[in-house]
């Protein structure tokens, strides 16, 4: 009944040697970050007045939102299209929002020039409503809150069942003198343990308002994020540059946001050798065309409009870059019209990828590659520069390792089968609909 | 159970791609948003006239030190720093001086600095108020104390005007705001237009300085490109030129007359409109998620999965 019988915590040790690997990358990462804390941004990046913003902006916020966005493509299947059995899913989907958003938070700090005066966002006469960046900025703030209110009913159930293993551990490995005594403190984790208990029913009651909050807020920030670039007409190329840019970012991130709850699902049960949740990806990766017909045919239709399908066929860098974009969304949903294929994780891992990779490029067309400030400037990271973006993606899969040991996030596949239960069974649990399909579920052995 | 919801999804849509198209049509019909101000302060800047002296450029720093424009760049070949010589606007040069040579009859001198736009992108763009637009004056100025560094405006601006101090921990913006916190305060003129021996730069109100330049161009029209560069471009700037050669080779780029930030602002305007569509959205969104989980907690006992979050 409970979500002790959904979700589940990953058996197994956190300190594993990827765990170290990650952990040094994030170290490399943070090392340049405090550079540029000491000697500018110019020092650790090749960012320039004429291309102000970089991968930092460009991977980190425009690009990272979106794959972050598996959460906010989730919940509307969930929430508001009542499609139940992709629960299971959701908070590893969330998870994933979650340090998606958290650290495209942290990056722009990283980014800001003068973040100490950041706090002229909370300051109404100092608003300024006609700027896309000002409601992204908001939005953003207030989804990442939203995300974590969304994820505490995992952190409360964690609280509400543990025996403080790890706590007295930590307690007895402390010298006795600065150790805190063993009642006192035994009384007040219990009082965490009963406030938790005393808040979760409670949550729960108001969490769906929460999580339809969840839903508006990207898509009003996604949009914006397209609405950015909206004011360089003269700098952002004609096949980019077009007032349907919010709508455009808006559809590409939720199918970016289906895409990559594909992926995450299917990596995470390969590295956790768990068994593949194909039934629901199978669904999800249903819904994927829908979703990029609309895109491309607004593509199309947009530059047909404007005049512009010859120079996107001109075979120039910037029709190069645009049709790259635009086929590799075009190939991966094409893939997903075969049922056949949607059963097979291979195909979808490989269609799932071509579709995040083009949705991605896309965005990075919009914000880099099709934006040219005029003559003599040009934009190529820095080692440097690419090491705080990899140190942050390494910063984030290290967190959802932490946190899927930790709480309980994943898919339960125990319920029924108990332990490592093969792939049919887990696809089993979801009823009946999905029992007819099991035959034809590949199992991936690894 | 999925058709409602994916032709809400599909209303959603088309209402968004309505109201751009709705958006569109309106600007094509009226450009009465951008409403030139003609008593605003500005400068006009004759190529034709200019020498090339540099002096706009050392008085503008002498003066404007205090305010961002402190620091000197060295030249290659001077190791002792005696001259400045920056070779763009950057974090340390408000205005400048470059010269463009086609041949050795055909050259022009130019000088980049704000272009104090009738309607500033910077401004239109900037999340923290730190750009703004003085009602009167209408110079476009900067304030670091607000400013977050975000460098929005650096993306907006068509003229690549505002500069970031990349070299340092504590950065700012630094673009010409017209001396108005010294030499315009101090003797009612900018610095660089008071030096300029030859009057290349004139200082005065919009409609003067639009007036004079026209009547050189009817006085002398095989001087100049018969053009007045900023009359229209981008809404209208108040800092206008003159040239003798086409203004897109002196680095001077061609903008449509309406102003980049008058487009986006309609769009925005459009989805944000009183905050309608937002709440109408999450309303929407709520009477749908709340059903959908009074329907599944009707259907517990025969339901394969338990909604319960």
């Amino acid at each position: 009944m409970g979500n002790h019988e959904e979700y589940q915590k990953l058996e197994g040790k956190i300190f594993t040697k990827s765990f170290f690997i990650l952990l040094s990358v994030v170290l490399l990462g943070f090392y340049f970050v405090g550079v540029r804390y000491v000697k500018g941004i110019g020092a650790v990046s090749n960012m320039s007045d004429g291309y102000p913003w970089g991968i930092w902006i460009t991977y980190d916020v425009a690009t990272g939102t979106a794959i972050a966005c598996g959460g906010y493509a989730v919940a509307i299947l969930v929430y508001i299209r009542n499609r139940m059995q992709y629960h299971p899913m959701i908070r590893s989907a969330i998870l994933t929002s979650m340090f998606g958003y958290g650290l495209a938070g942290f990056s722009v700090m990283v980014d800001l020039g003068r973040p100490w005066n950041a706090y002229n966002f909370f300051i109404p006469s100092k608003w300024q409503a006609n700027s896309a960046m000002f409601e992204v900025a908001l939005c953003v703030m207030a989804y990442s809150t939203v995300l974590i209110l969304e994820f505490l009913p995992a952190i409360l159930t964690s609280i509400e069942q543990s025996k403080w293993d790890r706590m007295n551990a930590v307690r007895n490995w402390l010298h006795p003198k600065i150790a805190p005594d063993q009642k006192s403190m035994q009384d007040k984790l219990e009082m965490v343990r009963l406030g938790a208990v005393w808040l979760k029913p409670r949550l729960n009651k108001v969490l769906i308002f929460f999580i339809v909050l969840g839903i508006t807020l990207p898509t009003m920030h996604q949009s914006s994020l397209g609405s950015l670039l909206l004011i360089a007409s003269t700098k952002l190329h004609p096949l980019w540059h077009t007032g349907f840019l919010p709508l455009l970012f808006l559809l590409n991130c939720v199918f970016i946001g289906y895409a990559i709850a594909i992926l995450e699902s299917i990596i995470s049960s390969y590295s956790f050798k768990r068994p593949f949740e194909t039934e629901e990806l199978s669904g999800l990766a249903a819904l994927i065309p829908f979703v990029t017909v609309i895109w491309l045919c607004v593509v199309i239709g947009d530059l047909a409009y404007r005049g512009q399908i010859g120079a996107a066929l001109k075979g120039d860098f910037y029709s190069g870059w645009f049709l790259t974009e635009f086929l590799l969304v075009a190939s991966g949903s094409l893939l997903l019209f075969f049922k056949k294929l949607r059963r097979s994780p291979r195909w979808l891992f490989t269609s799932a990828s071509l579709i995040v990779l083009g949705g991605a490029l896309y965005r990075f067309n919009v914000y880099l590659i099709g934006f040219n400030p005029g003559q003599g400037w040009r934009y190529f990271p820095s080692f440097a520069e690419v090491m705080v973006t990899v140190g942050i993606v390494a910063l984030e899969v290290l967190g959802y390792k932490v946190f899927v040991a930790l709480f309980p996030v994943l898919p339960n596949t125990s319920a029924h089968g108990g332990g490592h239960a093969p792939a049919k069974k887990a696809a089993a649990k979801h009823g009946k609909k999905a029992a007819l399909d099991v035959p034809h579920a590949p199992v991936e052995a690894h | 159970m999925k058709n409602p919801s994916r032709r809400d999804f599909l209303k959603l849509a088309g209402a968004t791609g309505a109201g751009l198209l709705a958006s569109r049509a309106g600007s094509a019909l009226a450009n009465e948003g951008t409403q030139i101000n003609n008593e605003e302060l500005g400068m006009l800047y004759d190529a034709t006239k200019c020498v090339g002296c540099k002096a706009c450029m050392a008085s503008c720093k002498r003066v404007n030190s205090d305010y961002g424009s402190l620091s000197y760049e060295k030249a290659k070949f001077d190791s002792d720093g005696l001259w400045d010589a920056p070779s763009d606007l950057s974090g340390s040069t408000r205005t400048l001086i470059k010269l463009f040579k086609e041949s050795e009859q055909r050259w022009s001198y130019v000088k980049y600095s704000c272009m104090h736009c009738q309607k500033p992108s910077c401004v239109s763009v900037c999340p923290v108020s730190a750009m703004t637009k003085e009602k009167v004056s209408g110079i476009v100025d900067y304030n670091k104390n607000t400013c977050i560094g975000c460098r929005y405006c650096q993306i907006a601006c068509p003229y690549n005007i505002p500069k970031f101090q990349w070299e340092k921990a504590l950065p700012q913006i630094v673009k010409c705001d017209l001396c108005k916190a010294t030499n315009l305060r101090e003797k009612g003129i900018s610095a660089c237009a008071e030096v300029c021996p030859v009057g290349a730069i004139k200082f005065g109100k919009r409609k003067d300085l639009l007036s004079e330049a026209h009547q050189r161009l009817k006085d002398a029209p095989d001087r100049y490109v018969p053009h007045v560069y900023g009359e229209h471009e981008g809404g209208g700037t108040n800092h206008l030129y003159l040239a003798s050669m086409p203004f897109n080779k002196l680095g001077l780029p061609d903008i449509k007359p309406e102003a980049p930030a008058e487009f986006s602002e309609k769009i925005q305007h459009t989805i944000y409109k009183g905050f309608i569509a937002p709440v109408a959205l999450y309303s929407t969104l709520c009477f749908i998620a709340v059903k959908n989980m009074k329907k599944h907690k009707g259907h517990d006992g025969h339901d394969q999965k338990q909604e319960d979050k």
